[in-house]
């Protein structure tokens, strides 16, 4: 093939930057479709066509960037997703600010959303469970309705969201806990895990059966949480300066602090939090695969080590009353850890060492599980059966399903039997179960137990 | 001719599958072997395959891997795995049924 003149590679060169620019067509999509480029140019020119003629029709020919860009989308929709921003806003015909509005006033509805108990008489200072028990109910309907104006939700899919918070609603109020009861907090911690699940069906627009789509939802969650945290250090910063600022001149805020900034800040915080996420995507968006490559090994290199320890020293584990829920923790940390480097991981490309290093990670965190497992287990009749504790062991036996499932798929993928999408598959069908164990949760054991 | 778009969507598996059942190719020689098979009546946007190639590798119908062409440069090659040549098959006896339907009625057709 004879080289090509320095314009018509200036042009390539120009070509190749254009496309390098769509999120969808990656590096590599590029070289492979620069080949193809090239091989039609000098075809082209051996049946008689000068050099420019032929490389405008190989250009031609391979597509438009806007038609090309599609299908590429199309298939690599993970490449995407923060796209998906921009995309809709263009579809939706309303400005950027407009959208900013509306995020400003729903913020601020959820604000003034999580004191409505008081409008029932019930203040925050003495009847704080009330609010916490309708904390999820109050403010994710406004996430949920978001999500739903975003992807333009059916009709038919925001009546079943409505009457799911509706559902949530009563359970979380008709039920007559007793004091300090065990089930209350039970409800309060799992009543938002099952909500959570309007969102994302909210989320994924109505599409609950694509599993590409819930792994976005998978991904939002998780930076979403990253904000989150990031957003709480500051309120509290923004807090203890309040704080420190009115009671030099003598004014006690320590009211206004407890009873509005911080749970109005909270509840605030959900809604911006969430639209920084959809906004800024890409800011955050290398964050978590970072994060989970970084401590992966470290984890791994722990539990090992905590493995090598007990079996070497024989030292039983000490069962505390907490100890249960302390590794439901460790689990759920392992499953996030698993999770993210899957969400984060291009599921063509080849097994490397951090895929060995996940499988490890996996290994050992049921291992470690297995140890406290067994001690709970020779003593659980000691115990007896409490609200926590059964709640707590089914959460484990989730988990550790997942895991045990997540290092199979990994060990497949590993020997080169399975693909990774296998692995992600099984991640997402997950999540309905961890929904639906959290509306047992909710609305099974107050009764079952008495609402003790 | 332009093909309606649903219906190279539905061809496209089988073709790429049977072109690369052939032996082991790259994107631009599967376009030319197209173009050769339909005596270049099949107009593809060429682009268009390479979403195709990534979905048929996603899917481990093909196997990828990159290579070098006869000038020095990078190029993706394709192969067909196993589960491609099962899925081929399938293809090919889907496609048998459609085309014997279409077939029948378009020869009573003809004679009305």
């Amino acid at each position: 093939m004879s080289a090509l003149g320095p314009d018509t590679e200036n042009q390539i060169a120009q070509w190749r930057e254009y496309l390098r620019r769509r999120a969808a067509i990656h590096g590599s999509d590029v070289a492979e479709l620069e080949d193809h480029l090239r091989s039609q140019v000098s075809t082209l020119m051996v049946s008689g066509l000068d050099e420019q003629e032929a490389f405008l029709v190989a250009v031609k020919r391979m597509g438009s960037l806007d038609g090309l860009s599609r299908e590429f989308a199309r298939e690599h929709s993970d490449r995407l997703w923060k796209q998906l921003v921009v995309l809709s806003e263009r579809s939706d015909g309303g400005s950027r600010d407009d959208h900013f509005l509306v995020v400003v006033l729903l913020a601020i509805v959820a604000a003034l959303a999580i004191k409505l108990p008081a409008l029932f008489g019930v203040s925050m200072d003495g009847g704080e469970e009330v609010y916490f028990r309708n904390a999820g109910v109050l403010v994710l309907p406004l996430l949920t309705g978001y999500f739903a104006w975003r992807r333009r939700l059916s009709l038919v899919a925001l009546v079943w969201l409505a009457l799911g918070f509706l559902v949530a609603a009563l359970f979380a109020n008709l039920y007559p806990f007793s004091e300090r009861s065990d089930t209350q907090v039970l409800s309060i911690l799992h009543l938002p895990i099952a909500l959570w699940f309007a969102v994302g069906v909210a989320y994924v627009g109505g599409s609950w059966f694509s599993s590409t789509r819930r792994m976005d939802f998978v991904r939002f969650s998780g930076e979403l949480f990253i904000y989150y945290v990031l957003i709480a250090l500051g309120g509290g910063v923004l807090a203890a300066f309040t704080v420190m600022l009115f009671s030099s001149i003598g004014k006690e805020p320590d009211e206004f602090v407890g009873l509005w900034l911080v749970p109005c800040g909270a509840a605030a915080a959900v809604i911006v939090g969430s639209w920084l996420v959809e906004a800024k995507q890409s800011v955050i968006e290398n964050m978590a695969p970072v994060l989970t490559r970084l401590f992966t090994p470290l984890f791994a290199l722990v539990f090992l080590a905590f493995l090598v320890t007990s079996m070497w020293s024989g030292n039983p584990v000490d069962l505390r009353r907490d100890l249960l829920i302390a590794f439901d923790l460790l689990l759920i940390l392992v499953v996030g850890l698993v999770l993210y480097s899957a969400s984060a991981r291009d599921p063509r490309a080849a097994p490397g060492f951090s895929d060995i290093m996940q499988l490890v990670l996996i290994a050992s965190a049921i291992a470690v599980d297995a140890v406290a497992l067994a001690a709970i287990a020779g003593r659980i009749s000691e115990f007896g059966f409490t609200p926590n504790r059964i709640a707590a062991l089914g959460e484990n036996l989730i988990l550790l399903l997942n895991l045990a499932g997540s290092g199979w798929f990994y060990a497949r993928f590993l020997r080169g039997q399975g693909s990774f999408t296998d692995l992600e598959r099984w991640q997402i069908a997950f999540l309905p179960i961890y929904c639906g164990w959290a509306a047992c949760v909710v609305v099974g054991f107050p009764p079952m137990f008495e609402y003790r | 001719m332009e093909l309606n778009k649903d219906l190279v969507a539905a061809s496209a598996t089988p073709l790429v599958l049977a072109i690369l059942a052939e032996g082991e190719s790259y994107g631009y020689a599967i376009i030319k072997r197209v173009a050769e098979l339909s005596g270049g009546e099949w107009q593809w946007t060429d682009g268009m395959l390479y979403p195709v190639l990534h979905r048929l590798e996603r899917q481990r119908l093909v196997s990828a891997k990159w290579g070098e062409s006869e000038t020095g440069r990078k190029r993706k090659y394709y192969r067909i795995t196993r589960d491609g040549l099962a899925q081929l098959d399938l293809q090919r006896q889907q496609w048998r049924v459609v085309d014997r339907t279409l077939h029948g009625i378009w020869a009573k057709a003809s004679l009305a």
